[in-house]
């Protein structure tokens, strides 16, 4: 097939076919959500159409993926990297909807918006994971950004809420600045911010080592690990995610930070790899603190939020070990896991919605004692998925192939990052603490004597957590054809970007 | 009977359908509606608790009597894989479901299939709450042993290695006594700190035995052993990430913490497969994969020092440790560690014999020991007690429990005549011709052994009939008659006539040694059979 060429109007159209779609059905929304009066029907209708969208669009994204489109170099890329992050977005924005709907209800929050202020955070993701352009990303940073700053802040009679989506704000604020002024001193030291020419650039004599750049790349790295949650730029996450509502949380947790390292790894992926020397250190160190950091605060959580908020910088920090790896096998290990972790995150904040009580998200995990008894279904789900993000084999299903994959990739790498493989597993070890934790609580410990019951879980929200603890076990049996489809999941990087690679890795080792 | 199941084909499927029938047992375990429960949740009372246990009962009986067809079929000359499976699982990964047995595995997986038999006929009327649970983890306990002991691809052996935990995990804490949550939480980190390092050490070597044209990573045992080719210095590091995974399990002095608090709290089927399966896991993980894959690493003279100098401090400290406690079941996990020490020194010391004994004695253990918890559960489900000071002179109230107890004592001693016997002896006499002060050391363990068993059960059974309580303890029942009858007679067929277990080991056990001293240049010892 004829590669797209992105001069031409009509074809770059195509090829941001799946975002146009999504954006253009969230206007709709937005208009008819905005038009009628609240009600409760109301809102289920925008509920299912934000849904119908949204699959929609992962029904082109699939057509895509399957077409095997190219490009030549442009603003975005067309790759099948792009389409599987794209999945992997779309999937969270579906479970997202379907477990507001009785998040929504149990906190008293009305507004049909809502659903579709989540369908303009997912297309400004969708714009993210295709940037080939660096004011590109910017743009789809903020699109993405300011969506989810209103929903943490979705709650309005929520005191912790309101806090959190404030700190949200001014650090995701205060984090794209970094990111833009990162951007500009880039700009300054090669003259361009499409990614394929900076990696061209970046083979000329001195640009790699120039201070310009280095300040540039050093703002970018803590820019996008603000986004990340990485250790030490991680203080905003645990308290937005625990103000803010479940499905909220979960859709942060999960589908913002997908997106994020979607386009963490295809900008040092495709930019950066000639100036290996200069970050490479620098990355690696924060993966260790957040994998150390992340899971050892982990061990002293209370709040199942926030418990999860912790684990989940602990997982910020496995993926970055998928990005120091530098190397193709390491965005297809990145996406293997981002969705299984998009799964178990989504179905362990299913979890908490089922047992969230009225007008009240604060799930402790000793509210969980002895679930095993009262509500074995949900006990047996929420302990795979916590295994699942242990990374246990078999009963925890995918996840432990997931931590497979990038033990892999990085002991497989040009460069063997044997620390970082070492300090993931030892963290892992660390992490059983809390994540057998809430196991020992739902099976070992007696139910609490007349504790107020959550009432039982809507459909769609029983739905959400069949589906995630269903994929999970059967992934982790029969990995085969989501890795092979995985394995795939390349982004388009250029000879040049292989050749500054290669010269970055022969000046280290001089 | 070899006839019979070569007609069958028995050799090609029995070792896939070892690993399917507990899980399909599992399965109509769960199944089973819920029967009614009493107050406290016992639900012995409750319509269902029959079918429950005869479920599991008849699954595990089917188990074993499919695994004792390999006593037969096995050849004891052959020196390849046997009774071998292979099946393409990850392609894109090099990890194949490669399934294959040699002597040291047979004797392992008949061991683990009768034992989980055994227990469950001793959890019948001990396990009172949440049957279908408990019957489900132990038939999925099972699969995950019997995957270890089969497993020929590393990636598969690491996947049974942590199956097995769960269920263990799950029992330990929800059926076990009162400090149960402390112990199954320090059980499972233990493990996995141990098993963790274990992994990043098993990708490391299937990347290195990758095929060269395509790059795809191989995980087979048999490619690792004959193609992974690494740095001396990084072998000394893998070998430390499986002695970690290997020693813990063990347990070797100073991983051995866990043991005790895990044996004490589990319910008594739980501390059986704990000492008579679980522990050898380790071992087994020693003689199958940390010293035959790095040989050097294993021998260095460093590494084999530090290692038999732990061997022999557990073998004492156990004994001596065991000397001292007031609860017998405590008593007989300490000695597990002295008794695996004598297992871990017969491994170092790389004779046949001492392999060959080290073999023996981790049947014996199994026997043995599996024998004494099943005694204490039985003692303790009539008094509510474990300790030594709370018996006096049962022997007069319980005839029939205190000769069984003498006998199986008798035996964990190591008096001759028993199977305890032979494999420490051979043991010692294997030992004694590489570490001759090492197997002087150890072998006043034996003594300290009679002196600790000896003790306990005057204490329990001998001593005047002083407490009142003691008086209408009923003796053993059928069921608990008929569930230790096979191990008396293991017992003593063992001790007098060990050659038939030993005849099936000897291929393995002398390849293993060969292996070890050609990688380290070492002359290669005589191959005579040590039989006593």
């Amino acid at each position: 097939m004829q590669p797209l060429d992105l001069e031409v109007p009509l074809q770059l159209m195509t090829a941001l076919g799946p975002d146009l779609v999504l954006m253009g059905g969230a206007m709709i929304l937005l208009l008819w959500a905005a038009w009628r009066p609240e009600s409760a029907a109301h809102q289920r209708n925008v509920a299912l159409a934000s849904i119908i969208v949204a699959a929609a669009a992962g029904g082109m994204v699939w057509m895509y993926l399957l077409k095997g489109y190219t490009a030549t170099v442009g603003p975005v890329a067309v790759d099948n990297f792009r389409w599987m992050a794209d999945l992997i977005i779309l999937i969270g924005t579906i479970f997202a909807i379907a477990l507001a709907r009785e998040d929504n209800d149990r906190q008293g929050v009305g507004v049909a918006e809502s659903h579709v202020l989540i369908l303009l955070a997912s297309s400004g993701m969708m714009l993210l994971v295709a940037a080939r352009d660096l004011m590109i990303l910017f743009i789809a940073v903020e699109l993405m950004s300011i969506a989810v700053y209103a929903l943490a802040g979705l709650n309005r009679r929520s005191g912790r809420g309101a806090e959190g989506a404030l700190k949200y704000f001014l650090l995701g604020a205060f984090s794209s600045a970094f990111l833009l002024y990162g951007i500009a001193l880039i700009y300054g030291a090669t003259g361009t911010v499409n990614l394929g020419e900076i990696a061209n650039r970046l083979l000329v004599e001195g640009v790699a080592t120039s201070p310009l750049f280095l300040a540039g790349i050093g703002l970018l790295l803590v820019g996008f690990s603000f986004k990340i949650a990485a250790v030490p730029f991680h203080m905003w996450a645990p308290d937005v995610y625990d103000g803010a509502p479940s499905h909220v949380t979960a859709y942060m947790a999960a589908t913002v930070k997908a997106a994020a390292f979607a386009a963490f790894l295809r900008v040092w992926i495709e930019a950066f790899p000639g100036a290996y020397e200069s970050w490479h250190s620098a990355l690696a160190a924060i993966a260790i603190v957040t994998m150390i950091v992340g899971n050892a605060i982990g061990l002293a959580q209370k709040n199942l939020k926030r418990l999860l908020a912790y684990s989940s910088i602990g997982h910020a920090g496995y993926l970055l070990v998928a990005i120091a790896s530098t190397s193709l096998a390491g965005a297809s290990a990145m996406l293997f896991y981002l969705f299984i972790y998009t799964l178990a995150t989504f179905g362990a904040f299913a979890v908490v919605v089922a047992l969230s009580k009225k007008d009240s998200n604060v799930v402790l995990i000793d509210d969980l004692s002895g679930l095993w008894a009262t509500r074995p279904w949900l006990a047996v789900s929420m302990a795979v998925i916590m295994l699942s993000l242990l990374g246990f084999p078999i009963f925890g299903g995918a996840g432990f192939v997931a931590k497979w994959y990038i033990l892999q990739v990085a002991l497989q790498a040009r460069l063997p990052q044997t620390l970082l493989a070492i300090v993931l597993v030892l963290t892992t070890v660390v992490s059983a603490g809390y994540y057998l934790r809430v196991i020992m609580v739902m099976f070992m410990r007696a139910p609490a004597e007349n504790a107020e019951q959550a009432p039982p879980a809507a459909p769609l929200t029983r739905l959400v957590l069949a589906v995630t603890v269903a994929s999970i076990l059967v992934l982790g049996v029969y990995p085969n054809w989501f890795q092979r489809v995985a394995s795939r999941g390349f982004p388009q990087v250029e000879e040049s970007t292989l050749e500054g690679f290669s010269r970055a890795l022969d000046r280290m080792r001089r | 009977m070899t006839a019979f199941l070569d007609s069958i084909g028995y050799m090609s499927w029995v070792l896939p359908a070892l690993l399917v029938i507990p899980v399909i047992g599992a399965m109509i375990v769960l199944l089973i509606p819920k029967g009614g429960t009493a107050p406290g949740g016992d639900e012995i009372a409750g319509g269902t608790a029959g079918t429950v246990r005869w479920v599991a009962f008849l699954t595990l009986l089917i188990e074993c009597l499919v695994s004792l067809g390999l006593w037969w079929s096995f050849d004891p000359a052959a020196p390849n894989w046997q009774a071998a499976f292979d099946a393409p699982w990850i392609p894109n990964w090099g990890i194949r479901f490669t399934l294959g047995i040699d002597g040291i595995s047979l004797m392992m997986i008949l061991l683990t299939t009768v034992i989980m038999v055994l227990s469950v006929l001793g959890s019948w009327t001990g396990i009172r709450t949440r049957l279908r649970g408990y019957y489900a983890m132990m038939l999925i306990l099972t699969t995950g042993m019997l995957g270890v002991f089969m497993a020929l691809d590393l990636f598969l052996f690491y996947v049974m290695w942590e199956v097995m935990l769960v269920p263990m995990y799950f029992i330990i804490g929800i059926w076990g006594g009162e400090r149960r949550i402390y112990a199954s939480v320090k059980f499972f980190i233990y493990t996995m700190v141990g098993s963790m390092l274990m992994l990043a050490a098993i990708i490391y070597l299937g990347l290195h035995a990758a095929n060269p044209a395509t790059g795809i990573p191989n995980f087979s045992y048999d490619a690792i052993l004959a193609g992974a080719r690494v740095a001396p210095n990084a072998a000394l590091w893998l070998f430390g990430a499986f002695f970690l995974a290997f020693a813990v399990k063990v347990p070797m002095f100073p991983f051995h913490t866990w043991l005790p608090d895990a044996h004490v709290e589990a319910p008594t089927a739980g501390s059986v497969v704990l000492a008579a399966v679980m522990l050898k896991l380790g071992t087994f993980g020693f003689l199958r994969l940390a010293v035959p894959l790095f040989p050097e690493a294993a021998m260095r003279e460093d590494v084999r020092a530090v290692i038999l100098g732990l061997a022999v401090i557990g073998i004492i400290y156990g004994a001596l440790v065991s000397l001292v406690q007031p609860d017998f079941k405590k008593l007989v996990a300490y000695s597990s560690v002295s008794h695996l020490g004598f297992v871990m020194l017969g491994i170092f010391a790389m004779t046949v014999q001492s392999v060959q004994g080290a073999l023996l004695v981790m049947i014996n253990h199994g026997i043995s020991t599996g024998a004494l918890f099943l005694l204490i559960g039985m003692i303790y489900e009539r008094r509510h007690t474990r300790m030594i000071d709370a018996y006096g002179g049962i022997a007069r109230t319980v005839p029939l429990f205190a000769t069984v107890l003498t006998l199986v004592s008798l035996s964990s001693i190591g008096v001759p005549g028993t199977n305890g016997f032979v494999g420490e002896f051979l043991v010692l006499l294997g030992a004694f011709r590489t570490h001759p002060y090492l197997a002087i050391i150890s072998a006043t363990a034996v003594i300290f052994a009679a002196a600790y068993l000896l003790w306990a059960i005057q204490r329990i059974l001998f001593n005047p009939l002083s407490k009142p309580e003691n008086e209408h303890i009923p003796d053993l029942n059928r069921r608990e008659l008929a569930l230790l009858t096979p191990l008396i007679i293991a017992i003593v067929w063992l001790g007098v006539y060990p050659q038939p277990v030993l005849h099936r080991m000897e291929t393995a056990a002398t390849a293993f040694v060969q292996r070890v001293n050609a990688a380290t240049g070492r002359p290669a010892p005589s191959t005579t059979p040590g039989s006593p």
